[in-house]
């Protein structure tokens, strides 16, 4: 049944309407994986019985002509995204028992295209973090080792369970979520692929907020066109969410025509600090070359507010989180740890119920939203956010498509950073101000580092223009040619 | 209208301003589609965005948008076409969200004015600083369990408009006037039902004191006072309990307090260290909110004439005064009641009838104007029956109150009880002699010059016709008969 894990999105659903196997043997198929992987630790809530009586569904909808493009589809789910009856948890203590009586937006969308949720995967507790390290259900780990190495790596974060399932093939695809790099970097670490799309282009509604202005959810596949698909699948205008954008949705798959001729590719100089790892410098320059030997043109572009970008995030972001984070207070739902009173059943209930990395946001965000800090942090914040925005509008006057390296560094040992939250949200430095700008942004598996783990570039695409990203995606990865696995896939 | 306190180192001004918390009348919560309806069961209008649940998000209720807008062209206020929501966060058991959904610098409405009439004719415009939107929260309930407290989420999200005035007002009397007119407006416009015992409009009070000429000194809020009366009050103790920490050498400090109407005093509500950092920042969950003129025209164009106009058209229509008028405009209901009522008659009239009689009558049945046995019509022929003299003005009096038991139309009550004026002159003349001849030494203390016994003549022969003798006739003829 191996071939049938070989298959990728596109494949598997072509299969399925060709009647080469059902969708109940794909799911189940992976239901193997999910169970044989369990100790990657990928799944908070593995949901096989509802997997498969979704795959009987998709079956018969296959039979019956009355297919979504999703349909049979087994995917995983980030647990961020509230799943009706289904335990959500967003990875932290604070939810515990928390079974949500209302579907997200995008989990919705998938489940109407057909497709098939085998779980609620892993991440960093309410998204913060780039290891998934900060998950209360414990780490989930990276399938890649480093050549020699049997030490355990983490898979990036926060959606690390998201790009643990798709790269050891517990999941075709998966849903992520990407507030400052949460499904771009995960992604390079894993070697898989991810979009964050432009801000507004899925709806927040029914995902757990961790900072509003920035969450956008977005598919972690194995293709580009597998993305391509599955953002098709996910995005679209919802009332539900007043920040969601009413524009039509293109057909993604329909982008990828290999052709970039006379595209116009901008390449930041700010994207190459000293002391920029040379393998990573290496990996941007032979995308550059790939993607000028398919035709398009290079552009050297000033991105010039780039070094202020992570400062700001880690301003503006925790400032909301610790908003959006005020109604875990143990009245309606989830954890409470009584109290004499109700400030110290409050104090006792988010004490127990968050961890350190979250309670380290919320009191930064707390203070630089506090009276006579505001100004200081939170609105010399938005004013730096504007003109990072502005950076790139006035790049993309010029440029197509923006090609940078996802992350600094392939994918580190589990524990390492631990101890260093600033070494650990320098991950971030070159995703953050995509986010920041609410742009679309991808990464693409590119090549393996000197120790064999997997390493990616971004490409980073004008407002609501992910056809241009996806096509130009899709002829790098096409020119990389990255088919490693993970060993535990080969074995 | 001056109001001073008289203290020992002088004369005392008061400085006044209202924070108006009005409920607006729409369907639907400001964010979210859940019902309104006020007394229902507790926790039965709430949905999941108003429970605060987890990737819950809010949308702007548009009628909610509109009915700002309303009140702020009845305000003849500044409309901000952009204006933005904010977040003001605290903790507290019934605010689900942790936050309040407000707007904080940039409000949906600016600067407008109000129109006070005062009792003394006289009358003084107060400015409005802001109007805003802003959801309600929860209403804690602490008497059902010894040690536990109980939530009700129905008023969680419910639209409210904070309506700011400036410090305008010198006076207790100036705060109620403030108060009474703005209900008024906000009823006539359909944006709030103004019913202050259910909580849909409630009030904050900011009093301060100050000698002649001197700038503003510290003011004290006093919260969610619920009545004009109370409201009044409470300024009066307020401003007298600065004095007299002044005067004594005292400073005030800026506080929250409460009233408490049973000991008539007010007192701290918040010690210094629970002070609020409400941490305002801009909702990212929602845009800013945006319209054109086009949606503020459309709005205009639907409002009603409002009171100061209404009394205006009154004074100039009807040749009433000022007083009354403001007293027949100030419920848009008692006007339209008055309107139909004076169709064709003499609005002055049924001005005075409407004021001092139909009031009192419905007062002392504890009726509203709309509970009012007696239709407009009726009022209206009960005056067309004096007018054309078929009943005297006092026995019109008794027809009011059998109308106001009974509810039948004067016309049939008169017939009913013939109660009609006797203006045959015979019937009067043969009524005049029957008393005289059996009066005469007081017949002759007239004639010797007694004239005021005439009305002793008149009141008997009155009793004698049971009132209906036609007043006038009744005198003449009296006279005629004994003085020649």
């Amino acid at each position: 049944m191996t071939s049938l894990l070989d298959l990728s999105l596109a494949e598997a659903r072509d299969g399925l309407r060709a009647k080469d196997f059902t969708a109940v043997e794909l799911t189940d198929a992976y239901l193997g994986m999910v169970e044989k992987h369990r100790g990657l630790n990928a799944y908070i809530t593995e949901t096989p019985d509802l997997a498969r009586e979704q795959a009987k569904a998709a079956d018969a909808a296959l039979a019956a002509g009355t297919a979504g493009a999703m349909a049979g589809i087994p995917v995983g789910i980030k647990d961020l995204f509230c799943t009706e009856g289904v335990l959500t948890t967003a990875a932290s203590h604070i939810l515990d028992g928390f079974k949500p009586p209302y579907e997200s937006t995008v989990s919705a969308n998938l489940k109407k295209a057909g497709a098939v949720m085998l779980g609620k995967l892993n991440l960093d507790e309410f998204a913060m973090g780039g290891s998934n390290q900060t998950s209360y259900y414990g780490p989930a780990k990276n399938p890649w080792k480093a050549e020699g190495s049997d030490a355990d790596l983490v898979p990036g974060g926060s959606s690390g369970g998201s790009a643990a399932a798709v790269s050891a093939r517990m999941a075709l695809a998966a849903t992520g979520t990407d507030t400052g790099g949460s499904i771009r970097q995960p992604a390079a670490y894993c070697g898989i692929t991810g979009i964050k799309p432009t801000y507004g282009r899925c709806s927040r509604f029914g995902i757990i907020a961790y900072a509003s202005s920035l969450d956008q959810a977005g598919p972690m596949t194995r293709t580009v066109r597998d993305a391509a698909i599955m953002l098709g699948s996910m995005a679209g205008f919802d009332p539900k969410d007043s920040t969601s954008a009413d524009i039509a949705l293109p057909d993604f798959e329909a982008a990828l025509t290999g052709d970039i001729r006379s595209l116009k590719i901008g390449i930041p100089q700010e994207y190459r600090p000293e002391g920029l790892d040379p393998e990573i410098n290496a990996l941007w320059d032979k995308g550059i070359d790939m993607l000028k030997a398919a035709g398009a043109e290079v552009v050297d572009i000033s991105l010039p507010h780039t070094k202020y970008a992570l400062a700001t995030y880690y301003i503006i972001a925790p400032a909301e989180a610790s908003s959006n984070l005020a109604r875990y207070d143990g009245l309606r739902f989830g954890l409470r740890v009584e109290g004499k009173t109700l400030d110290e059943m409050y104090a006792r209930t988010r004490a127990a119920g968050f961890g350190e990395e979250v309670q380290r946001r919320i009191l930064m965000g707390t203070y630089v939203l506090s009276a006579g800090y505001y100004d200081a942090y939170y609105l010399k914040a938005q004013r730096v956010r504007a003109r990072i925005a502005e950076d790139f509008r006035n790049a993309f006057k010029t440029v197509d498509v923006i090609l940078t390296p996802t992350a600094p560094t392939p994918a580190f040992g589990i524990g390492a950073n631990m101890d260093d939250p600033i070494a650990m949200y320098l991950n971030d430095v070159f995703t953050v101000p995509t986010s920041l700008a609410g742009l679309p942004g991808l990464s693409v598996p590119v090549g393996l580092s000197s120790t064999g783990l997997p390493l990616g570039l971004q490409l980073i695409g004008r407002p609501f223009d992910e056809e241009t990203v996806l096509r130009a995606g899709d002829v790098l990865e096409k020119a990389a040619g990255f088919s490693a696995v993970p060993s535990l896939v080969k074995g | 209208m001056t109001y001073i306190i008289k203290g020992e180192t002088g004369d005392w001004e008061l400085v006044i301003g209202l924070e108006v918390h009005a409920q607006v009348i729409s369907n639907a919560k400001l964010f979210s589609g859940a019902a309104t309806v006020f007394g229902a069961e507790a926790n039965t209008q709430v949905s999941f965005i108003d429970a605060g649940f987890p990737g819950m998000l809010p949308t702007i209720n548009s009628v909610c948008v509109e009915q700002a807008v309303r009140t702020g062209l009845g305000l003849k206020a500044k409309i901000n076409k952009r204006s933005v929501f904010a977040r003001k966060n605290y903790f507290y058991a019934d605010l689900p969200q942790g936050y309040q959904i407000s707007q904080f610098d940039l409000p949906i409405i600016g600067e407008g004015e109000i129109i006070l009439d005062l009792p003394d004719g006289t009358s003084r415009t107060v400015g409005i600083e802001r109007l805003h939107l802003e959801q309600d929260a929860g209403k804690s309930v602490h008497d059902q369990h010894p040690s536990k407290s109980f939530i009700d989420l129905n008023r969680s999200g419910v639209a409210l408009m904070e309506i700011v005035s400036k410090p305008d007002m010198r006076t207790p009397e100036e705060a109620g006037a403030y108060l009474r007119k703005l209900r008024a407006i906000l009823r006539y416009l359909e944006t709030c039902d103004g019913n202050m015992d259910e909580g849909s409009m409630r009030c904050d009070v900011n009093v301060s004191v100050r000698k002649a000429g001197e700038p503003y000194r510290t003011r004290c809020e006093i919260k969610n006072v619920n009545s004009v009366r109370f409201v009044m009050q409470a300024i009066e103790i307020e401003a007298k309990r600065h004095v007299e920490v002044y005067e004594s050498g005292g400073d005030i400090v800026q506080e929250t307090r409460l009233f408490d109407p049973s000991r008539g005093e007010t007192r701290s509500m918040r010690s210094k260290e629970h002070a609020h950092d409400y941490r305002y920042f801009p909702d990212p969950d929602l845009l800013p909110l945006e319209f054109d003129d086009a949606f503020v025209e459309a709005i205009r164009a639907t409002l009603p004439e409002l009171p100061d106009e209404k009394k205006a058209r009154f004074v100039e229509t009807y040749g009433m005064t000022g007083y009354d008028a403001g007293v027949l405009v100030m419920e848009k209901e008692t006007a339209a009641y008055f309107e139909e009522a004076a169709k064709g008659r003499d609005g002055k009239q049924v001005a005075n009838w409407l004021i001092t009689t139909l009031f009192g009558g419905l007062n002392k049945k504890g009726l509203s104007i709309t509970e009012s046995p007696i239709s407009p019509a009726q009022l209206g022929q009960l005056v067309d029956l004096v007018n054309d003299n078929t009943i005297s003005g006092r026995l019109a009096k008794d027809v009011f109150e059998i109308m106001l038991e009974e509810g039948k139309d004067p016309a049939v009550i008169v017939e009913e009880r013939g109660m009609k004026q006797v203006t045959d002159t015979g019937a009067i003349e043969a009524a005049c002699d029957a008393v005289i001849a059996a009066n005469p030494e007081k017949a002759q203390d007239v004639r010797d010059g007694k004239e005021k016994l005439i009305a002793w003549f008149i009141g008997q022969v009155m009793k004698a016709t049971q009132g209906k003798a036609n007043p006038g006739m009744l005198q003449e003829i009296l006279k005629k008969k004994l003085l020649g």
